[in-house]
């Protein structure tokens, strides 16, 4: 074989086809064939039965109730993260460690457990349950339990997002801003602010799509009553379990644009940050 | 900086630890204090008759088993993927890059019920792969570790990516120089700077994997002793109100997943002292 001259370091080019090959294939089974199944299975009786399982009483309402969560879900958790990370990038305290620590944990919890803890607390036989009972208020199979539930499965995104980037940049322009007379808001606004806005925007698209899509942990706390605590991740898993699979997999459909969507922008988002962090370098 | 220490001129402090320390307890410390307490209304003897039922140990075999081989097959799939997205260039390369996030972005009960259709015996993997081997994916054991690969793969190559970006090829050029074989340079060169990552998207696989419910139920079949994962004997046990043996078997799944992680942080302590 006379091929061109090859560095002794270099695969050779069979070998970076076979790999190519390789990773191609796994994408395609591990990564496309499962978007690619959702929208074929939802248009498999038509787009109209498709349109119709969307449109339809029950299915509106779990979208109603999924926006209402990721509604107040996302704003606790951005001003929660954005405090933590302020906190933590410019502050030094004992115990750093350890709160960082914490703010990873829901990570590592099951989704499920997420939704346990909550129902320990204010379930009918929890800590709270029959003081909550005496005054009519339900936490539980409920809004308000769904809402705690998914701000717990989302959140570090936000300050998890924004910490690095915080940290990278230092103290020097908020003490310079401090020296000069700026309260804690101007230089938050002014200063902090435009310089992590694409890293925090990227997390808040992140926690939101986690929040609409979360499927454990507000299965446990939801009661799933039709039309009433169901979001739209439950509805999906009610429609299946019923057989209706064009339905199911019509809403599926749905959440997934939304991943796609959020994938999308998070994309975009890293490449304008990316130029800009660039062009100011 | 040298001479006298700063005076942090900062302002804030009070109020953002103030909101960061009310956000953390009331939604991540006292709730999870709640797991940790609950189990004990049982009595000692109570909390371990409750866990030693059969079906709970089969089910912590389960999930454990599953999520430690999802990540295991995992890591070459992800290594190979963080290879050819670094090292190799081919049209569709960026979209290569954004797929890999994918399971980070689809709600877990839509994948759930995408990989039960396409391993489901009439799918489109699922019937091919009765037909040739006579195995059944959806259903068994086998569906479980499929999801958990889906939810877990993206840990892994986003964790090698950057290590991979960063290492450069000079080793690999020395090496070479040397006289190493490529396969002599991968296995003693690349495979050792890359082993730490690895061993973190590992972990960060498997903590992910071992608690997951939603794209996990659909394809499992649930069958108790067989395929019931452990979230999912947590919910059925809530069903029956036995809200403390509920709560045992979560504490029991968060002390043995933060047992494993805890030895992998051991591992990796280990392989970074061995490095230098």
């Amino acid at each position: 074989m006379m091929g061109p001259f090859r560095p002794a370091h270099e695969d050779a080019p069979w070998a970076r086809r076979l790999l190519l090959g390789l990773a191609l294939l796994v994408a395609l089974v591990m990564l496309l064939l499962p978007l690619l199944a959702v929208f074929t299975e939802a248009l498999r009786r038509g787009l109209p039965v498709a349109l119709d399982a969307i449109l339809e009483e029950d299915s509106l309402a779990a979208m109603r109730l999924t926006l209402i969560v990721a509604a107040i879900t996302v704003p606790v958790n951005l001003v929660g993260g954005v405090a933590a990370a302020w906190c933590v990038a410019k502050f030094d305290f004992p115990g750093k460690r350890l709160l960082v620590t914490l703010i990873e944990l829901p990570f590592s919890v099951s989704p499920v457990i997420a939704g346990l803890v909550f129902v320990l607390i204010f379930g009918a036989q929890g800590w709270f349950g029959e003081w909550l009972r005496a005054r009519d208020i339900q936490i539980i199979f409920a809004l308000p339990g769904l809402v705690l539930a998914t701000v717990f499965v989302t959140f570090p995104f936000v300050a998890r997002t924004v910490l690095p980037l915080m940290q990278e940049q230092g103290r020097d322009e908020e003490e310079a801003a401090a020296t000069l007379g700026a309260t804690g808001f101007q230089t938050f606004w002014r200063v902090t602010l435009p310089n992590v806005k694409w890293a925090l925007l990227s997390g808040v698209l992140l926690c939101n799509a986690r929040a609409m899509g979360e499927f454990g942990a507000v299965s446990v706390v939801s009661g799933h009553i039709r039309g009433e605590t169901n979001t739209m991740p439950l509805h999906v898993e009610i429609l299946y379990n019923e057989y209706q699979f064009a339905g199911a997999f019509a809403v599926a459909a749905l959440l997934a644009l939304l991943g796609l969507v959020t994938l999308a922008a998070k994309t975009a988002l890293e490449r304008v940050a990316g130029r800009r962090a660039g062009g100011a370098a | 900086m040298r001479g006298p220490a700063r005076v942090v001129a900062i302002p804030g402090f009070g109020l953002t630890m103030g909101i960061t320390l009310a956000w953390l307890g009331l939604i991540v410390v006292i709730p999870l204090a709640a797991l940790v307490i609950k189990p004990w209304e049982l009595g000692v003897g109570g909390v371990i008759a409750s866990l030693s039922e059969p079906r709970v140990w089969a089910a912590l075999r389960l999930s454990f088993g599953t999520a430690l081989l999802a990540a295991l097959i995992n890591l070459p799939l992800g290594l190979l993927l963080a290879w050819v997205i670094v090292r190799l260039r081919f049209p569709g390369r960026a979209l290569l890059d954004g797929a890999v996030d994918l399971p980070f972005a689809l709600p877990t009960a839509v994948a759930g019920i995408a990989l039960t259709a396409i391993f489901a015996p009439n799918g489109w993997l699922g019937a091919p792969i009765t037909a040739l081997t006579g195995w059944q994916v959806a259903f068994t054991p086998a569906g479980i570790v499929l999801a958990l690969m889906f939810v877990g793969l993206p840990f892994i190559v986003r964790t090698v990516e950057p290590v991979l970006r960063d290492m450069g090829r000079d080793a690999e050029e020395a090496a070479a120089t040397l006289g190493a074989t490529r396969p002599q340079t991968l296995w003693r060169v690349v495979l050792p700077a890359l082993a730490p990552a690895l061993l973190t998207g590992f972990a960060l696989s498997f903590a992910r994997s071992v608690g997951e419910y939603g794209s996990v139920i659909f394809i499992a079949g649930n069958l108790p002793m067989v395929s019931e994962i452990a979230p999912l004997l947590i919910v059925i046990r809530l069903e029956q109100f036995d809200y403390a043996g509920a709560a045992a078997v979560g504490l029991a799944m968060l002390t043995l997943s933060f047992g494993v992680l805890f030895l992998l942080n051991l591992v990796q302590r280990w392989l970074r002292r061995g490095r230098r």
